[in-house]
């Protein structure tokens, strides 16, 4: 009964978009519609999901949908991008209004289960963080009891403060605003001690501020932040072909394949490059996709840390080490199975 | 049969019945369309996730809440805000919007060009950039967390708000709830009489020094007889410890969150400017001929005003008055831009952290119906009052 209810109110929305969820492949639509659309930060998250003043969109997330696209079309500019807020995110995906959702978004087991939507795989494993003041003489989140503490709403952050401050028995208070941009204008007039949100954000966030010097962002991490992008559930076709797009650019940088050196690789002796190439074996076509799909995607894109280094890497504005998203075999935990 | 399909009353109801069956198909084929699209998308469905923990703090509460509290009770915290930001934009809205629009009458140039521009420029600029602007300029003008301004030695205002004390009620307050209640019937009352006794005798008592005594002295009789269960919890300031410790101590007397005044602010300065306009019009609905006889009649201009114009306006004013109650309310719910926790801000992270969009937006969509009918039912009451009764 209560299902019914509220089926009543956005009912004609799913009425008219939820059939095309059920209906034929997602690959399949998306190649007769000539483009990939992706969902990315509408908020301008610089080095994740940003657009320039040519409206010229950059980022981590954004690549992983030009990566996508280079497997599908071999050409990585057939994306369209959807900005979306935190709120609508879901919605979008779900509904079908984009294809793929890649908005630094955290890999949690309810949103796995209940919002109809599966993860890919993680193209950066993040955590929520502290950015505060220097003159504050704080040194570690530990010593905030009684802070108040900005940040945005409607995401996994409000939980993750609440669950910290309580589980120390630290009293808080949280301003939450809806945007970004107020959160950031507010922690800068002083309305809070401190501004939390993941590790990743406050850094591109730290930019912004009038005086970056001037902040400056705590050791600790509290929670478990793994951002990837995801997929409806129920196209398994769609979903693997997406999970494999992010293997292939892992295993590409653990192959030492780049942008630039993948055409002299071509005649590599190497069968593991051969059959990432498609030179050896057709692991194209049962995704539904030509044989050197994987060579498409480095030749569009580069690998994951020709990506990660363009976009966040310690020579970027934002300055991010690798950490744990280095490559399992250098220290860090990113891993990818062999493709064969 | 060619008699019945000719029968304008038979043919009315046909079509009528037809209608309601195309109606209630269309709404259960969108209903049943939905859930099955919902289970098809493994897209859980129900309201059962009120009843879980919600987990995440809220800035303002008027009633008791934690984050252990569930996610229904947060919405209820949701809910007041709403209420309490609306309510009391309704009010200032009105007072201003009044004040505004008689003053646009003024014979006097300056007042009534000052009142037009506070119109033309209010109005004319989008509800959420003055929001912005009262918000970040609060924030801007008033002392950091670690400073105070105080007026008159018990209000203080810091950046965290404006930090007043909070009245505490004690085990007996309910007597002094009782006596106002009391006070007010007894008001009434004497109202009453004094109308009788005017009309009957030509004398008017003094009504209004009686009121105001006994408005005064119950409550405050019922306050030592109770044995004075009031007292006041005064904010505390911390002016020595490590900087984080310093200033305003959390849960210590009131505060009033810059928050809610910039929402408040903004409301209510955007919204008198339509409500100046409604109550100009209005005036100027009331024929001058009008205002001639009540003079001719020898009423003074307070008297014109208050018995003659103002009740012939108030038919005009209230229907288009009614229109801009509840747009404040709907307006309110560009809180969240601002970090006011009201409704909207409340249940966009319960939709995120649940991903239960449907529920959460039709219970959004729910609470705004039921106010702005509420908001109506009442408005259509006092229109039925302020109506023209033909005889």
């Amino acid at each position: 009964m209560n299902r019914k209810i509220a089926s009543i109110l956005i009912g004609a929305t799913m009425a008219l978009t939820g059939a095309t969820a059920a209906g034929a492949g997602t690959l399949e639509d998306v190649k007769a519609k000539g483009f990939l659309q992706c969902g990315a930060n509408g908020g301008n998250l610089i080095g994740f999901g940003a657009t320039d003043e040519k409206g010229e969109w950059s980022g981590i997330d954004v690549d992983f949908c030009r990566a996508m696209a280079s497997a599908i079309f071999n050409d990585p500019t057939k994306v369209k991008f959807t900005p979306l807020n935190a709120k609508e995110r879901f919605t979008a995906l779900q509904s079908g209004e984009v294809d793929v959702l890649s908005r630094n978004t955290t890999w949690t087991m309810s949103r796995d289960s209940s919002l109809g939507l599966q993860f890919v795989g993680v193209t950066y494993y993040d955590g929520q963080g502290f950015m505060v003041r220097k003159a504050l003489g704080v040194s570690s989140a530990l010593e905030l009891s009684g802070a108040k503490v900005c940040t945005q709403t409607g995401t996994t952050t409000e939980l993750n403060l609440a669950d910290y401050f309580r589980s120390h028995n630290m009293p808080y208070e949280v301003v939450a605003f809806e945007k970004n941009e107020e959160v950031l204008q507010a922690y800068e007039a002083g309305r809070c001690d401190a501004y939390t949100t993941d590790a990743s954000g406050l850094y591109a966030e730290r930019l912004k501020l009038t005086n970056p010097d001037e902040h400056m962002i705590l050791p600790e991490i509290i929670s478990k932040e793994p951002l990837g992008p995801a997929v409806r559930q129920g196209d398994d076709k769609w979903f693997t072909l997406a999970k494999w797009t992010l293997f292939a650019l892992l295993n590409a940088e653990e192959l030492g394949l780049t942008k630039a050196n993948i055409d002299e690789k071509k005649t590599s002796d190497n069968p593991e490059i051969k059959r990432f190439l498609g030179i050896e074996g057709n692991f194209g076509e049962p995704i539904g996709l030509p044989a050197d799909w994987a060579y498409n995607v480095i030749k569009g894109v580069g690998n994951y840390g020709e990506i990660f280094d363009a976009n966040i890497g310690p020579s970027t504005p934002l300055g991010i080490a690798r950490g744990l998203n280095n490559l399992w075999s250098k220290g860090g935990i990113q891993y990818a199975p062999p493709i064969r | 049969m060619a008699t019945l399909l000719n029968n304008p009353t038979y043919r009315g109801y046909a079509f009528q019945i037809v209608f309601v069956l195309v109606l209630g198909w269309l709404v259960w084929d969108i209903i049943d369309n939905t859930a099955r699209n919902l289970q098809k998308a493994n897209i859980a469905a129900g309201y059962g996730f009120l009843d879980r923990t919600a987990g995440f703090g809220i800035v303002q509460k008027l009633v008791d809440y934690a984050e252990s509290s569930s996610y229904g009770r947060a919405l209820l915290i949701g809910l007041l805000n709403t209420l309490l930001v609306s309510g009391l934009g309704i009010i200032l809205a009105t007072v201003l919007g009044f004040i505004v629009g008689v003053a646009r009458l003024s014979s006097n140039w300056l007042v009534s060009r000052v009142a037009a521009a506070y119109v033309e420029i209010l109005r004319n600029i989008p509800l959420l950039l003055q929001l912005f602007f009262w918000y970040f300029m609060v924030l801007r003008a008033v002392p950091g967390m670690r400073e105070k301004w105080t007026l008159f030695g018990v209000f203080h205002l810091n950046i965290g708000g404006l930090h007043v004390p909070k009245l505490v009620l004690g085990e007996t307050a309910w007597v002094i709830g009782a006596a106002i209640l009391i006070a007010i019937a007894i008001m009434i009352f004497v109202a009453k009489w004094g109308a009788a006794r005017q009309s009957a005798t030509g004398y008017r008592p003094p009504v209004g020094w009686i009121n105001l005594a006994v408005l005064i002295g119950l409550p405050v009789a019922a306050f030592f007889v109770a044995g004075q269960p009031l007292h006041f919890d005064v904010p505390v300031f911390n002016e020595t410890g490590p900087l984080l410790m310093r200033g305003f101590q959390a849960d210590s007397g009131m505060t009033v969150i810059p928050e809610f005044v910039g929402l408040l602010l903004s409301l209510s300065l955007y919204t008198a400017a339509y409500i100046a306009e409604v109550v100009r019009s209005g005036i100027q609905a009331v024929s001058r001929g009008q205002t001639e006889a009540a003079a001719s009649l020898g009423l003074r201009p307070r008297q014109t005003l208050r018995l003659v114009v103002v009740p012939q306006a108030m038919r005009v004013i209230i229907p288009p008055l009614t229109n801009q109650y509840l747009n404040l309310t709907k307006n309110s719910s560009l809180a969240v831009a601002v970090a006011y926790p009201d409704l909207v801000a409340v249940g966009g992270t319960v939709l995120n952290q649940t991903g239960q969009a449907v529920e959460v937006v039709s219970i959004w969509m729910l609470f705004y119906l039921g106010l702005s009918f509420l908001t109506s039912a009442v408005m259509g009451y006092f229109n039925k009052r302020a109506a023209l009764v033909e005889r």
